[in-house]
């Protein structure tokens, strides 16, 4: 539905061919999304089945046109399929399936898996990719004025910046219930153990832990600063 | 960018408060470089001992174990007066709290530090409203800290903490009042400053901001359990701007 809608909103601006639609599309979306060019055809295709979108005869191609390729544009009902997907919000339906979340959920139910650590190497490896975005948005801001494309490109950027921090927000909030859980649970068996005379001690989940090979990753020439650095 | 020599130094630093079974591990073991061109965010749960951290690298308060060093220099080794000086010449602090004296307007409470260092009092004035426009709050150069909004008032701090040559910035939570562009703006401007020569190290609880840093430290009841490590430089950046988030 996203790529039919974006092809008719591009042609709703003026007629295109194939590969014109596949390069607007990527050019204002700073490229994140590629499309196949396969992929733009057959959505065209179905366009032109379902009477949104005709060829446009080859006689109209313009005289500046040296190959004749063929070139696309909305009929009436296209206009009206195109200006309706700005004036309807997005369907956030069923939740798209999240391969993190699904992951918390089962480490959180599967014994011995240290959940605290895979929180942290996640945090980390979310605020990498956050680092990327920001920096790729500073150096966007850089090359032009915000204007146009770029704009649209730097707002595509917040978007997966948005994201992503809401995701670290959600991992803080994971890492503080499995420790609240965790410590209530200790305190249940302390409890009981107490009664019983027994005197194993229980073990919060709050306590500083091991991080495994987090940050090996991207360690590019880095000096030093890190911990366990020579 | 390329980095610069060290400016601060953490080897071994830990902080303890008050002593036997009431003693508090606010910091432990932390070792620590920041580098001239680098900024290096800190990140934590409450209390997990981010302004602890600040306090040791701006000479506020000194370590129980271990060493600080700026430029060159360890801070331990200083009388009250010496650490004074450094702070004021080296240092610009954005506290948490703010800490604008009241009876000054904003602009005065920009020029104070740089009037105590000697600088005259037209000259600090114009870097002042220099500092309090590249935060973007020029126009509130000649009111109150009662007069000014939350943000503006977070504002002023900054421009105080990066009026005049400051080679550490310190910032502990420096977006906290703001929204989400205005605290880009702060952001830029840290960024910037540093790019052009200083060290910086902030505080901050959203990812978004830490994301401005080279690298992050992550802090958990007073010890580093984790950093991102250094930014991959930008080609390697560039040819991974396709790339969307994990495998879909
Ligand atoms: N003067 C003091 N006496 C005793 N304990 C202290 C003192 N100062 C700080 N602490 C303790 O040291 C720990 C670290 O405090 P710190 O202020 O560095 O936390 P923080 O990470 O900045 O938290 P926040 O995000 O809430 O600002 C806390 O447990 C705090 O209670
Ligand atoms: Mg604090």
């Amino acid at each position: 539905m996203t790529v039919r809608n974006s092809l008719l909103a591009l042609l709703a601006e003026q007629p295109m061919h194939g590969y014109q639609l596949k390069q607007e599309f990527e050019r204002r979306t700073g490229g994140t999304w590629p499309l196949n060019i396969g992929q733009v055809y057959t959505t065209v295709q179905r366009l032109v089945r379902d009477g949104l979108v005709v060829p446009v005869p080859q006689g109209e191609t313009g005289p500046a046109e040296d190959v004749p390729v063929e070139r696309f544009r909305l009929t009436p009902d296209g206009e009206a399929e195109a200006a309706g997907w700005w004036s309807r919000p997005v369907e956030r339906g069923a939740p798209a399936r999240d391969e993190l979340a699904i992951k918390l959920a089962l480490a959180v139910t599967v014994p011995g898996v240290d959940v605290a650590a895979m929180i942290q190497a996640q945090r980390t490896e979310t605020l990498r990719s956050l680092r990327d975005y920001t920096r790729l948005k500073a150096s966007a801001a850089r090359a032009g004025a915000a204007e146009g494309a770029d704009l649209a490109w730097s707002l595509v950027l917040d978007n997966l910046v948005f994201a992503a921090e809401a995701e670290v927000r959600w991992l803080d909030h994971v890492e503080a219930r499995v420790a609240r859980a965790a410590r209530a649970g200790g305190l249940r068996a302390k409890a009981s153990t107490d009664a019983t005379g027994a005197s194993t001690p229980s073990e919060g989940a709050t306590g500083p832990r091991a991080t495994g090979d987090a940050s090996t990753h991207h360690s590019t020439a880095a000096p030093s600063g890190r911990r366990g650095a020579p | 960018m390329s980095l610069g020599p060290v400016l601060l130094r953490l080897a071994g630093v830990g902080r303890t408060h008050g002593e036997g079974d009431l003693a508090v591990h606010a910091l432990r073991d932390v070792d620590l470089e920041v580098r001239v061109g680098e900024l290096v965010a800190v990140m934590g749960p409450s209390g997990s001992g981010k302004s602890t951290l600040l306090n040791l690298a701006g000479g506020l308060d000194t370590p129980t174990t271990g060493t600080v060093t700026l430029a060159g220099t360890e801070v331990a080794g200083m009388d009250a007066r010496g650490r004074a000086r450094l702070r004021r010449r080296s240092v610009g602090y954005v506290f948490q709290d703010f800490n604008l004296v009241p009876a000054l307007t904003a602009a005065e409470n920009v020029a104070l530090p740089r009037e105590l260092d000697g600088v005259a009092a037209r000259a600090a004035r114009t870097e002042a409203l220099d500092a309090l426009t590249a935060v973007g709050v020029a126009e509130v150069a000649d009111r109150f800290p009662d007069e000014l909004s939350g943000g503006q008032r977070q504002r002023v701090a900054i421009a105080r903490a990066l009026a005049g040559p400051r080679r550490l910035v310190l910032a502990d939570e420096p977006t906290g009042a703001l929204d989400s562009v205005t605290g880009e703006e702060v952001m830029q401007v840290l960024r910037a400053r540093v790019d052009a020569g200083a060290a910086g190290l902030l505080v901050t609880h959203e990812a978004r901001f830490a994301a401005w840093a080279d690298r992050t430290i992550f802090l958990r009841d007073g010890v580093v359990v984790d950093t991102t490590g250094f930014a991959p430089g930008p080609d390697e950046l560039l040819a991974g701007s396709t790339r969307t988030g994990r495998g879909r």
